[in-house]
């Protein structure tokens, strides 16, 4: 039963990388394309919740957070580097 | 149907309602007009629907095998807490790059006063 339900919730993730992959191909901007990375990282941090709950796994969980804080710095660095046009200013 | 059906069940259905939710963000995502409004859909809406299925999998991992695990706690907080912060620099940065906004927009107050500060600055 739980099984069925966790996968009925991957296909709805499944949608949901699909339909932010057609933005990230067709965005007419970069900062489109960088808010829709940022979103892909964040559901695929729900996907890997949702297989460690699958398998009953525990061993996934510092991927969460590893995912979480890498996509932060990427997003930070990307959003510096089209407002500034560099990443580290110098003095 | 035991008492830890029942609570895998709600679980389930709480992780089913968050992707649901992750679903109608990516639908705003492609349908709305302009990056501003497509960032107001996708960083509001995915960020409760992660909070959503990750908080079913701490209760999960809580109640059904006796695991409090530090790391998916820390990982619910810093998502809570990163997410909207990436979304202000990507459209703050979308916003001095001069991205256009929709044609529908009436009123652009940030317009006056970036116009009055390059004003002052001269």
């Amino acid at each position: 039963m739980i099984k069925w339900i966790l996968f009925c919730s991957l296909f709805f993730l499944l949608l949901t990388v699909t339909a932010i992959m057609y933005r990230l191909v067709k965005g007419p901007t970069a900062p489109e394309r960088v808010q829709a990375l940022d979103a892909l990282s964040t559901n695929i941090i729900a996907g890997v919740a949702i297989f460690s709950v699958l398998l009953r796994n525990t061993a996934f969980f510092e991927l969460i957070l590893l995912i979480g804080i890498l996509s932060f710095i990427g997003t930070i660095a990307f959003g510096k580097f089209i407002e500034r046009g560099v990443i580290i200013e110098r003095k | 149907m035991s008492g830890n059906d029942l609570i895998e069940l709600g679980i389930a259905i709480i992780i089913l309602i968050g992707t649901i939710f992750g679903f109608l963000s990516a639908v705003g995502f492609i349908r709305l007009p302009d990056i501003y409004n497509r960032a107001h859909a996708i960083s509001k809406t995915s960020t409760l629907s992660v909070l959503f299925v990750l908080i079913g999998t701490f209760l999960y991992f809580l109640i059904l095998e006796r695991y409090f695990s530090i790391k998916l706690f820390l990982g619910i907080f810093f998502v809570f807490l990163t997410s909207p912060v990436s979304a202000h620099v990507i459209l703050r940065a979308a916003y001095y790059s001069n991205v256009e906004l929709a044609e529908e927009n009436v009123q652009d107050d940030l317009k006056d006063y970036v116009m009055s500060a390059a004003n002052e600055q001269k």
